[in-house]
């Protein structure tokens, strides 16, 4: 096939899948030289345009590349991808053309195509730094840049991408460029999860023969590698002058680029530090095709452009500061923190210790802002440490082994951070995860495994070292992660404000005063302590296992602080309730002078809570709702459980004071689209609007874009509905609503009707077959113990019951011996995984 | 409006012509044997272009019911009912400018054997269909909506799984086996499958012989709408006839072999009885094959008035009222219609 030579006529391109032919045509064009090229461009041709995607390629793809761009262009917007000359579907070249050249030949394309601003640059690969010399010519029309797997530096002690280097190498690049179509097959290769047999072709289609891939090398050769390249003034001037460009920018990355690593990642977000970002979880260089949805995303962003900013969300006052109680106490020689078997740590010793450790840090290197990722174990070192990133400006990474070793190793890369503070386990579990980063040593680790300083070093040298600035209180101060229980653990930003009104709503919420102790065997309270002005222990179990923890462990917590307070989650008391025997008698002595439990993590029976009278007689149960992007958001006591009574889903409680809840109702194929309300009874997605919410998921724009669609309000993927007295009932999560052909049915509500059943122990309702033509399945776990192992029919009578009891149509009724439940928390079914089981179940046999 | 039909000697052909009479319609009825209906009647085969003919002019749309249903049988047999038949009526609708044809077929006609969750009605496919009932079936269907044009809306109507009191086919062959304890169940029991109460079936053709002309050309899968596992339904079935449920199992992988070799033996030994297993039943009662209902609900206006809980009832009432089946002959399964 060669290029047709016609100006302005549709181009000949052969039927290829996701491209529409109508968007194909040629451009021939003259250089400065006055030589004429012809140009394909993929052009959706929509007149007077609001704005424009200029979209450029890279090497060796071609405009198809951007297809979905084009078919999700907003509404008045054109797009207009080019294949560039030598490249795909445009005039082969006699030679090889510079990057300076190319830049150019940009220019007088847009030119020649009428392109007036604004205009948007979208590039990918090598396509990125030629988009950016474009920009670069034409402040005058530019509105924003997006790019994606791409870069404009080589990072200083860098070799250039592997890859690229390789097929660069003298005697392999016209070999494997050219000779052979390797390159191209290779570049597709890279695509993950693999591309369709036929997506390859399409990108094969234009470089069929060795000369019709004569570019494809010539492109790989004017790679400046090299100081002395003839494109390497033009490379290092674009990557220099986009300091100064002002204009918005999206950054979209496939984290699993083998060509452009993390460094390239970084060195263009420094260079655009105003830039969005986008990471693409499991995605490869080829991110348009691995992540075919961030067509919708630059939609999303290039409709934003000209929206006003949002109206603020209510803001906490700032006054304190998370270190405000450990000053007021800096004298004080009362318990402020105590290992059970260990160390106990007075207010005044913990103060001191935070102030010199913080100078340390900072004379150490660790600067405002900095990313630290926290692999110590919940004890006095880990809370001193806290404390003191925290007062050094720099931001806490929180990752808890909950997530395993690759989930971990996603999330702190991801994550940029700069510093990592281990224990000898922390420290191996570093190395093994390759991050990047200095390393500190914590506790009795000592200097190894690549740790330049120790806790102790620091704090010696901080003692002489001035303590740092107060961070500002709009500064970022943590990133905590989701559980990961459906999809890739997701990091969740939150500023120096809004932890500390976080910390506010829960001291007024519980009424704590600095007379109270807290044990808390919950994995983001354990060091929350010297924030809320109370002292408090960590039980003697790992915590990230809340399975583990024993009425004797909890009870030897409680004494050694003398706990006034319990914080834990269901899986933890559940192991607590039924190790209650156990107990000795001053350890109830201990127990008994508890006034305050409270668990979160997964919604708590009240059976559970009632059972637990006998451990922590005294204690008023109560259960705060919330997740790790806003906590709490409701309260609700055992006595206001059992004042609920029965309905449909949980009863979470009344929002808290300065927490507003509403619902976006579900439309019929399971979507929460409905405008935002509080009218009772109406059942959608759970949002909240509160001045502890968190800031923003980390370097997930698209998400964060959807998740706070509603100005002020964070959507929290949960469904339920508020009643006539203002409580909210939860009845699942979003992504388990049963989309049947008689509308939406929610888990939760079916699920209760069926455990109150005699003879079931647990039930999880599922939806089985294509979303909104979907069946209910109820699949139950029987109490007692015959338990079959093996997912099988319930008999007639379970059956029947069942139906009766679930108040919505089910097709099937199974037995199973345990339903699968999230690592964090041991307590949320996994209905997902439920579903599939049953809808493999439900198939019958494969023959 | 004046109806005719074919095919009203069966349960469900019986069952659409009473309920088109009840509302008032002038209607034909066109099979080999009196059908013992009130109202005008046609004898002879379905296949035989004149007799078609005959009974269809002055119609203003024919309900295409009549055809060889069953699971052994030469090949010949099912393409001179089901194709050749089919071919007739068509050929009797163009020239007695009859307006509207519903074509009764099965969702069989698209199902290559593995398991159906959820789907809409997927288009015949003769070559992958599974043994010569469905084979057939899909050639008339095709042939059928073939014929669909500005003269001649076509519809075509796949129930599902129809049963009902009186039902010789399905409920008859089941209770018949299950009474004499050789009724198993193949696999895991578990496969989840719609079926059709009878009266919901006819209802849904008399709804279609109304929507047939603004809605043409295409096929509607009808059913319940309430799959439940094939193990369950066998179960109830039984329990209405007061008869002990299937207490056997077999083997998906056993059945389907046992199935392979029955076959065999069928076939080399030309026996005209209905074999006690076939692959095609060993698929049909070990895979999943239920549907999306929303398109044939939207497109006929019609939702199912008895509900499988009420099917089971009145089964149950009209086998305690002694009512028993005419169980065929010939004691096997009946394929998926």
């Amino acid at each position: 096939m060669t290029a047709p030579d016609s100006t302005g006529e549709p181009g000949l391109l052969p039927d290829l899948p996701g491209l529409d032919p109508a968007w194909s045509r040629t451009v021939t064009v003259a250089d400065a030289t006055g030589a004429k090229h012809t140009w394909h461009v993929l052009d959706n041709g929509v007149p007077d345009p609001v704005g424009t995607l200029l979209c450029v390629h890279g090497n060796p793809t071609w405009s198809y590349l951007w297809r979905r761009l084009v078919a999700a262009a907003p509404p008045g917007w054109r797009v207009v991808a080019p294949d560039q000359l030598g490249m795909g579907f445009s005039e082969r070249l006699a030679g090889p053309r510079p990057l300076a050249q190319r830049i150019a030949d940009l220019g007088d394309l847009t030119a020649a195509l009428g392109l007036t601003g604004p205009v948007v640059t979208v590039g990918h690969d090598w396509g990125g730094v030629i988009s950016l010399g474009w920009a670069l010519a034409h402040r005058a029309e530019l509105r924003g840049v997006v790019l994606a797997n791409t870069a404009v530096a080589m990072p200083e002690g860098d070799w250039g991408p592997l890859l690229i280097r390789a097929a660069d190498a003298p005697g392999v690049r016209a070999a494997v460029t050219v000779g052979t179509p390797v390159f191209v097959r290779a570049t597709t290769a890279l695509s993950r999860p693999p591309l369709p047999a036929d997506v390859r072709r399409a990108f094969a289609a234009p470089y069929r023969t060795a000369a019709r891939r004569r570019s494809v090398g010539d492109f790989v050769a004017d790679i400046p590698f090299s100081p002395g390249h003839p494109s390497r003034a033009a490379q290092e001037a674009v990557a220099e002058a986009i300091r100064g460009l002002d204009v918005p920018a999206l950054l979209l990355w496939g984290p699993r680029d083998p060509v452009f690593g993390e460094r390239y990642l970084a060195d263009l977000r420094e260079r655009l530090p105003q830039a969005q970002l986008h990471r693409y979880a499991g995605a490869s260089h080829l991110l348009p095709e691995d992540a075919p949805q961030y067509a919708r995303a630059v939609a999303q962003w290039v409709a934003d452009l000209d929206r006003t900013p949002a109206p603020a969300r209510p803001a906490g006052d700032g006054g304190r500061r998370l270190w405000s109680a450990l000053e007021e106490r800096a004298a004080d020689d009362a318990v402020a923190v105590a290992e059970v078997g260990g160390a106990a740590v007075s207010w005044s010793a913990l103060a001191r210790r935070v102030r010199d450790l913080a100078a340390g840090l900072a004379a150490a290197g660790v600067r405002p802002g900095d990313r630290v990722a926290l692999l110590v174990e919940p004890s006095a070192d880990l809370t001193a440490t806290v404390y003191a990133v925290w007062r050094a400006g720099a931001v806490v990474v929180v990752a808890d082994k909950g997530l395993g070793l690759r989930g971990m190793r996603r999330a702190l890369r991801g994550a940029g951070v700069r510093h990592v503070v281990g224990s000898r386990a922390g420290l191996a579990a570093a190395r093994v995860m390759g991050l990047p980063g200095s390393r500190i040593a914590a506790g009795r680790a000592g200097v190894g495994l690549g740790a330049a300083h120790t806790l102790e070093d620091l704090e010696a040298r901080g003692r002489s070292a001035p303590v740092p600035a107060e961070p500002p209180v709009d500064d970022d101060c943590a990133v905590l992660f989701t559980s990961g229980a459906t999809g890739p653990a997701k990091g969740v930003v939150y500023t120096h404000r809004q932890a500390a009104a976080q910390l506010e709503l829960v001291r007024a919420t519980y009424g704590l005063t600095s007379g109270d102790r807290f044990v808390a065997a919950f994995a983001p309270f354990a060091i929350l302590g010297p924030a809320l002005g109370i002292g408090s222990a960590v039980p003697d179990v790992d915590v990230t296992a809340p399975g583990s923890l024993t009425a004797p462990a909890l009870a030897d917590a409680a004494a050694a602080v003398d706990a006034t307070v319990v914080f834990a989650s269901p899986a933890a008391l559940r192991r607590v309730a039924a190790t209650a025997g156990d107990l000795s008698a001053a350890q109830r002595t201990a127990l008994g002078r508890v006034r305050l439990l409270m668990s979160a993590g997964a919604p708590v029976p009240a059976a559970l809570l009632r059972s637990l009278r006998d451990v922590l007689p005294d204690a008023d149960a109560h259960t705060p709702y919330g997740m790790t992007e806003a906590l709490p958001v409701t309260d609700v006591s055992l006595a206001g459980i059992e004042a609920a009574g029965d309905g449909e889903g949980v009863c979470v409680g009344a929002p808290l004071p300065g927490v507003t809840v509403r619902v976006s109702p579900l439309s019929p194929d399971g979507a929460a689209d409905g405008p935002l309300t509080d009218a009772p009874g109406v059942t959608g997605e759970v949002c909240v609007s509160a001045a502890h919410v968190k800031d923003r998921y980390d370097a997930l724009w698209a998400l964060e874009r959807a998740a706070s669609r509603d100005p002020g309000f964070h959507r929290t993927g949960d469904v339920g509905h508020l009643d006539a007295e203002g409580r909210l009932w939860v009845e699942g999560r979003l992504q388990h609503v049963v989309t049947t052909a008689g509308g939406v049915v929610t888990p939760v509500g079916v699920e209760q009707r069926v455990e109150r059943l005699e003879g079931v122990a647990a039930a999880a309702a599922v939806g089985v077959g294509p979303a909104g033509a979907q069946v209910v399945v109820v699949v139950v776990v029987p109490s007692g113990r015959r338990r079959r192992r093996r997912t099988g029919l319930a008999d007639a009578g379970l059956a029947d019951a069942v139906r009766a009891a679930a108040g919505v149509e089910v097709a099937a009724v199974l037995t199973t011996a345990r339903l699968p439940v999230d690592v964090r928390h041991q307590s949320k079914v996994d209905r997902a995984e439920v579903a599939r089981r049953a809808a493999r179940f439900l198939a019958g046999a494969r023959p | 409006m004046r109806v005719l039909v074919t095919g009203a000697s069966g349960m469900l052909g019986r069952a659409t012509a009473t309920a088109l009479l009840e509302r008032g319609d002038e209607v034909t009825v066109l099979q080999r044997r009196p059908a013992g209906l009130p109202c005008a009647e046609v004898l002879g085969d379905v296949a035989d272009p004149a007799v078609v003919r005959r009974a269809a002019h002055g119609q203003d749309a024919v309900l295409h019911l009549a055809a060889k249903v069953d699971v052994t049988g030469p090949w010949a047999e099912y393409r001179h009912a089901n194709v050749e038949g089919t071919r007739a009526v068509v050929a009797a609708c163009r020239a007695a400018g009859v307006g509207r044809l519903v074509h009764v077929s099965s969702p069989s006609v698209a199902h290559a054997g593995t398991a159906l969750a959820g789907v809409g009605a997927e288009p015949a496919d003769p070559r992958r269909a599974r043994g010569r009932y469905s084979r057939s079936k899909a050639i008339a269907e095709l042939d059928a909506l073939a014929a669909d044009s500005p003269g001649l809306a076509v519809l075509a109507v796949r129930p599902h799984l129809v049963w009902g009191p009186g039902d010789t086919q399905l409920v008859g062959r089941i209770v018949e086996r299950a009474r004499s304890g050789r009724l198993p169940v193949v696999g895991s029991g578990a496969a989840l499958v719609d079926t059709t109460y009878v009266d919901n079936a006819a209802a849904a053709l008399v709804a279609a012989a109304d929507a047939c002309g603004p809605v043409h050309g295409e096929a509607l899968v009808v059913s319940n709408g309430e799959p439940r596992p094939i193990a369950e339904v066998l179960g109830r079935l039984c329990r209405a006839a007061g008869v002990p449920g299937p207490r056997r199992r077999v083997p998906f992988a056993a059945a389907w072999v046992a199935g392979a070799a029955v076959e065999a033996v069928w076939e080399a030994t030309r026996r005209r009885s209905v074999p006690p297993l076939n692959r095609f039943l060993a698929e049909q009662l070990a895979t999943a094959h239920w549907f999306d209902q929303r398109r044939t609900r939207a497109a006929l206006g019609w939702r199912p008035a008895v509900s499988l809980e009420e099917g089971f009832a009145r089964l149950a009432s009209w086998y305690a009222a002694g009512g028993v089946s005419p169980v065929s002959r010939r004691g096997g399964l009946p394929p998926g219609r």
